[in-house]
């Protein structure tokens, strides 16, 4: 699918452009070319650019952009606007990435593709807001309860803020799934060279709605969804549900079929999932492995250090989860 | 190329750092520009810091500045330290006290209160330190690439004003280069 016609004529004046720019700006921009019409967010440090962005862009090309109360609001009409259907994303850092949990969890269960941008900042808590970290790995995999799978994916400089958006939105459709990008507050913050895409060059994955009688909750790995209003009846519950969408919170069978059928939807396309740079993994019994802005000069030092005649190689994840046990493996025997 | 542009929030260190990566980028090098500041919007330590080269830029901070702008005491006072012994210090001159060490000061906010506007001390700031650059390492960003980047990157309507600002600090920077040509 390619982008419509008003975002190509709009997103032309930056095509092949080379720009200063910095990465949350980059993100908010990866998420117009990525099809994006929704955001609803609450302004945080050090993802607030990435809102104020769209908030200035959106309008102009027939989006929206809603400030919601607080993020757990802000996920919530994330999800909404996706059954009406829309393409939304919602940004944020720590404290509302662990607001949020509680509705991904809603989203996981309820199979609604959207993008989650988590801008990670020193925690626990509130902790040194304009400092940058990256301890929201984990929070990413396991913020909320349950057995489920994630995806996330993790940007290193400004183009990739940009890249990584729109295949975020992408991902998120083909498996119907939210999609988390972890980015950080150094990656969000700093300003580099950036080539901006041809619009008219975006391939998007567009959103497979259900055929008139088809299960919107089973029936196969991933099923086709619709939106609100389009005619036909479902019926969108975090609650366990059959095939067909309606609840069944006593039956142990009709549980474990559905979180199995999330499980795998996810678990058989780990090898597309895995995404790693790699760089002189051939024979060097030491590899260093990193991700987001830590990956660049981790990269520099093992450059130096390959210059000076030690045996190191490179590891970065782009693809954060799945994680890339599989590739791991093959290289540390 | 490690530029380091520091002061209190307000006096715009970030648009400046933000401003010559920008012309580096014009320039068809690669240029890294990060921020460091505190949660308040006036007050409180700040700066920018940009990285220049024609390689790829891995590391994304560096320790040692080969230009240090100080436009606050306590900027000068932690930045300060431990400097190289080639690098290039410029200090706000009606602001920073630096009892004897040889370095640049200029009264940059005053000669942007001349033009009428206080504010564009920092592009004064800029023209200067353009200038000085310019002189020790002359391919890395030209005049040229600098305004360029400022109209770019001011608000609309404030291009004319600030590049006049600019002009100043850069007329300052080459008098001071002449004049230290002269002496030695």
């Amino acid at each position: 699918m390619k982008l419509s016609k008003v975002y190509r004529d709009y997103l032309h004046r930056f095509s092949n452009k080379t720009l200063f720019m910095q990465g949350d700006i980059a993100c908010a921009y990866g998420a117009l070319y990525g099809g994006c019409n929704f955001l609803a967010g609450y302004p945080i440090t050090p993802a607030s650019e990435i809102g104020e962005q769209l908030a200035l862009e959106l309008p102009k090309i027939g989006g929206y952009a809603i400030q919601m109360e607080d993020e757990i609001a802000s996920i919530a009409a994330v999800i909404g606007a996706v059954w009406s259907g829309a393409r939304a994303m919602t940004a944020t850092s720590g404290p509302g990435f662990s607001l949020m949990q509680e509705n991904i969890g809603y989203a996981i269960m309820t199979e609604t593709p959207c993008v989650i941008v988590n801008v990670q900042r020193s925690g626990p808590s509130t902790g040194q807001a304009t400092k940058p970290a990256q301890g929201d790995v984990m929070q990413a995999r396991w913020g909320t309860h349950g057995d489920h799978e994630i995806i996330a994916l993790s940007p290193s400089s400004v183009q990739e803020c940009l890249q990584l958006t729109i295949e975020c939105f992408n991902l998120a459709e083909t498996y119907r799934h939210p999609v988390i990008l972890l980015m950080d507050g150094e990656v969000g913050h700093m300003r580099e060279k950036i080539v901006m895409p041809d619009p008219d060059k975006i391939e998007l994955t567009g959103r497979r709605l259900a055929k008139p009688g088809e299960l919107m909750f089973g029936g196969q790995l991933i099923p086709p969804m619709t939106e609100f209003g389009a005619g036909s009846f479902v019926h969108v519950t975090g609650s366990t549900h059959k095939d067909n969408g309606m609840r069944d919170v006593e039956t142990q069978k009709v549980h474990d079929k559905l979180i199995r059928r999330m499980y795998e939807k996810i678990d058989k396309n780990r090898d597309k999932l895995i995404r790693v740079e790699k760089d002189y993994m051939e024979e060097a019994k030491v590899a260093v492995v990193s991700y987001g802005a830590t990956a660049r000069p981790a990269k520099g030092a093992v450059i130096q250090a390959r210059k000076e005649g030690k045996r190191i190689d490179f590891l970065r994840l782009i693809g954060i989860w799945p994680f890339l046990c599989r590739v791991w493996r093959r290289n540390s025997s | 190329m490690n530029i380091r542009f520091s002061g209190f929030g307000g006096q715009g260190v970030v648009l400046a750092g933000v401003i010559y990566g920008r012309a580096a980028t014009i320039e068809g090098k690669n240029a890294l520009q990060t921020q460091s500041y505190g949660s308040a919007s006036r007050g409180g330590a700040s700066k920018s810091d940009v990285i220049i080269s024609d390689e790829q830029i891995y590391e994304l901070e560096f320790t040692t500045p080969d230009v240090l702008i100080a436009m606050s005491q306590e900027a000068y006072t932690i930045y300060a330290q431990q400097l190289k012994e080639q690098c290039i210090v410029i200090v706000e001159k009606d602001l920073v006290r630096t009892e004897g060490v040889k370095i640049y000061s200029i009264p940059a906010t005053r000669i942007a209160e001349g033009l009428g506007q206080k504010i564009m001390a920092n592009i004064v700031m800029l023209g200067f330190m353009s200038a000085l650059v310019s002189e020790v390492q002359p391919q890395i960003v030209s005049k040229d690439a600098v305004c360029k980047a400022i109209y770019e990157s001011v608000p609309k309507g404030t291009g004319d004003k600030n590049i006049q600002a600019f002009e100043e600090g850069y007329k300052l920077g080459m008098f001071n280069l002449k004049l230290q040509s002269t002496k030695s």
